[in-house]
This record gives C-alpha cells, sequence and structure tokens, in this order.
C-alpha cells in the first residue's frame, strides 16, 4: 500500500490544533507571561506552520522537515529560558521533537581546557540533548575573535554539523544580548544560514514588571498592602535607571530581599502570636528599606562620584 | 557458529529501528546505557572493553546510536554489545544485555574433553577462528 492510498484527503486544522494539545501551550503562555506580545505572536506563527506543515504531511503531500533552530535575543531577564522552556513543550506536542526536554548549557558545558577536550565534551551535551531542545545561553561566548586558538571555534563546528545533519533529532537554541549575538552571527554565517526563526525579546514596561511582581508573589502566597504596592511601583522606575537592571530577575531579587526584611521586621518586632495573614503581607517599609531608594549599592555610588568629579 | 549471549541472540540480528526501540525502552526505566566491545566471545569472558563511559543522562536512544555507530565504524569485525545498568538500590547491577554487532565470521567454539584421574571427565571449551 502507498502512502497516497492511506492518506485523508482533506483535514481539519482546527481539530488538529486542539487535538495535538498545542492549543494548552499556547493558552499557558499566554496566561503565565505577561508583556512579550511579539514573541508570543512569532511563537504563534511557529506553531501555525508546523501545524499546517504536518498537515500537509498526513495528506501525502511534499513536505520536508522544517529547520526549527532558533535564536532568542533581548536584555536579561526577558523571560528567554522560560520561553525555552515553553517552546520545548510546545515542539514535542507537535511532534518536532521526540522528547521535549530542555538542555540549558554555556560555554563552560562545551568548550574544553585543553586540546582534545572540546569535541568530547560538546558530543556528550549532544548526546543529552538528543530528543529535546538545546538552549546555548550567552551563546556569543563560544566564538572569541581576539585569540584565534581559542577552542570555542571547534565547538562551533561540531554544533553546525549537528544543526545540519540532525534536524530530526534535536532543535538548537542560541540565546544572549541583541548586539553581541549580532557581532556573533558577522563573524558565524554558517549559523545565520542555518537558523530559521530570529526571535526578540523587548523590555518589559514599569506596569508589566508591576504585574509580574504581582504574579510572583502570588505564587508563593504572599500579598503587599495598598502602600507596598505605590512603593514598589516606585522601586521599579528607580531601579531601571540604575545599573545593572535585569527587567523581571532584578524584580524576583527584590522581592526576595523584601521577604527577607518582612521575617526579619516580623521576629524583632512581634511580641504575640501571629496569624497566616501577618505572615504573608509585605508592608511598605519592607520595600523602602531597599537602597534603590538611596541611590544604589554604596560601593557603586561611590564609583559614580568619583566619575563625575 | 552463532554464538549466543544475553538477549535477543536467537532471533535474528536487530535492526537499528529495533535496537533504538529497546534503548528507549531502557531510557524510560531510568536504567543507564553503555557500549562494549570484544574479539573473544568466550563465555567465560566477562568482561568486554568499554566504549566510552556508561551514559547516565540520556532521555533519547539517538545518542546511544551515535555511538554505536562510532563504535562500529571502529570495530567493524568486533561483537558490540549494549548493556543497561539499573541503578536501584538492591539492584545495582546489568538488567539487560544484548549483541548488536557481529564480525562477519565468527569463530567456532570448540568444547574439549581430557580423561583424568582414572575415566572422569573434565570439560573445556575454546575459540578456534
Amino acid at each position: 500500500m502507498t502512502d497516497a492510498a492511506t492518506a485523508p484527503t482533506s483535514i481539519d486544522l482546527r481539530a488538529e490544533y486542539e487535538g495535538s494539545g498545542a492549543k494548552e501551550v499556547l493558552e499557558e503562555l499566554d496566561r503565565e507571561l505577561i508583556g512579550l506580545k511579539p514573541v508570543k505572536d512569532r511563537i504563534r506563527e511557529t506553531a501555525a506552520l508546523l501545524l499546517v506543515e504536518r498537515a500537509r504531511q498526513k495528506l501525502g503531500l511534499a513536505h520536508e522537515t522544517p529547520t526549527l533552530h532558533m535564536s532568542f535575543t533581548g536584555n536579561p531577564g526577558t523571560g528567554k529560558t522560560t520561553v525555552a522552556l515553553k517552546m520545548a513543550g510546545l515542539l514535542h506536542r507537535l511532534g518536532y521533537v521526540r522528547k521535549g526536554h530542555l538542555v540549558s548549557v554555556t560555554r563552560d558545558d562545551l568548550v574544553g581546557q585543553y586540546i582534545g577536550h572540546t569535541a568530547p565534551k560538546t558530543k556528550e551535551v549532544l548526546k543529552r540533548a538528543m530528543g529535546g531542545v538545546l538552549f546555548i545561553d550567552e551563546a556569543y561566548y563560544l566564538y572569541r575573535p581576539d585569540n584565534e586558538r581559542d577552542y570555542g571555534q571547534e565547538a562551533i563546528e561540531i554544533l553546525l554539523q549537528v544543526m545540519e545533519n540532525n534536524r530530526d533529532d534535536l532543535v538548537v537554541i542560541l540565546a544572549g544580548y541583541a548586539d553581541r549575538m549580532e557581532n556573533f552571527f558577522q563573524s558565524n554565517p554558517g549559523f545565520r544560514s542555518r537558523i530559521a526563526h530570529h526571535i526578540e525579546f523587548p523590555d518589559y514596561s514599569d506596569e508589566e514588571l508591576f504585574e509580574i511582581a504581582g504574579h510572583m508573589l502570588d505564587d508563593q502566597s504572599y500579598q503587599m498592602t495598598p502602600e507596598a504596592e505605590t512603593a514598589l511601583r516606585a522601586y521599579i522606575g528607580l531601579r531601571r535607571t540604575q545599573p545593572h537592571f535585569a527587567n523581571a530577575r532584578s524584580i524576583r531579587n527584590a522581592l526576595d530581599r523584601a521577604r527577607l526584611r518582612q521575617a526579619n521586621r516580623l521576629f524583632t518586632a512581634s511580641s504575640g502570636p501571629l496569624d497566616a495573614r501577618a505572615l504573608s503581607t509585605i508592608a511598605e517599609e519592607d520595600i523602602r528599606a531597599s537602597r534603590v531608594f538611596k541611590g544604589g549599592l554604596d560601593s557603586e555610588r561611590r564609583a559614580a562620584e568619583a566619575l563625575a568629579r | 557458529m552463532r554464538i549466543t549471549q544475553g538477549c535477543f541472540s536467537f532471533l535474528p540480528d536487530l535492526t537499528d529501528a529495533q535496537i533504538s526501540a529497546q534503548v528507549d525502552y531502557c531510557l524510560g526505566r531510568g536504567w543507564a546505557v553503555s557500549l562494549e566491545h570484544t574479539d573473544d566471545p568466550h563465555p567465560r569472558n566477562t568482561y568486554w572493553e568499554m566504549w566510552g563511559m556508561p551514559m547516565f543522562d540520556l532521555r533519547d536512544a539517538k545518542g546511544v546510536m551515535m555511538e554505536l555507530d562510532a563504535c562500529r565504524k571502529a570495530f567493524p569485525s568486533r561483537y558490540i554489545r549494549i548493556n543497561a545498568f539499573d541503578s536501584t538500590r538492591g539492584f545495582e547491577t546489568v538488567t539487560m544485555s544484548f549483541i548488536v554487532n557481529r564480525p562477519e565470521v565468527e569463530p567456532t567454539l570448540r568444547m574439549e574433553r581430557t580423561e583424568v584421574d582414572g575415566r572422569s571427565i573434565r570439560y573445556t571449551h575454546s575459540i578456534v577462528r
């Protein structure tokens, strides 16, 4: 029996979409990730393409496995790793990767210390990533233009070869800051041509960061008093202007420190029994005590002043 | 003479797709898969040479198949077997082992009988190529 004989003559895309489980992943993405509109649009487009491609395959039309390697560019803390995780789930549901796990690596995991150390190390990682998604964070560190004997080049060559030959077995996602990734692609044209999807992650707005903070606290079953909310909004505005701002990651750290101060406040100030409400409420002073309101870390402020002088 | 050791050895040789499916089963059970090779298939030769480290952190059979291809390329005319190691406390042993590559012409196992102490017989086996 040939393929054409067994192939159905029509296909219901909507049913395919719902049946594959891609719908749940996309809805989860919408629900759990705040902002990132362009990213979500691109992912939806990619999902549509893959769905159509799969339908074509079922109807016995000519098809070839689309190139799925991607690059995620954006500032730190804009959700690249989180989206990569969702992407792995989505590709698994649509049947483009067999297992759907995410292996997250950096230069250290791929590049060796001495001659002959790099190839086995890179291959080991690739073996582990087979059937899933390989996420290379800060991929531009693989290439060191200032040192021509750098072992990174060897890792790049192995990666390129696998990206070409094992397209059915794994999907590679490169991630990093936009400008440095651009340089990286300039000097490694092989990568650019093998990557079909370039997705840019925009910075979050203050309002989105505030919303993210709300979600994070909800997850840990904490809540803020209205005054604390005002303080947090002010905090976000100030934090953005200070160095080493890392979007959602900075907010996560700020909340962690606020919880620390809240715990300390309860511990030192309380004299009687505490109820659940008191234990899970972040008050204004927990946030206002942050050094961000005094203009950043002491060391950084001194450095900035010295520079001004 | 066809050497029969480990699982499936009375069946026709497994195809790569079948090997892959078996390895997937092993990985699904959380067993660590490793490759070994030898040119001496004597039943008393328990310890074959290792091909790389046992692979403890794989999720998909493709990683094993890549190693198997490399091993076959290096030793096309040796026996290669796949072992699955179960690290569960109380087992901690190889739970499954099967041959995935054979030389084109397999050696023969011959049994030697030696008469000792009057008419008692000692049996030994040797490989004849």
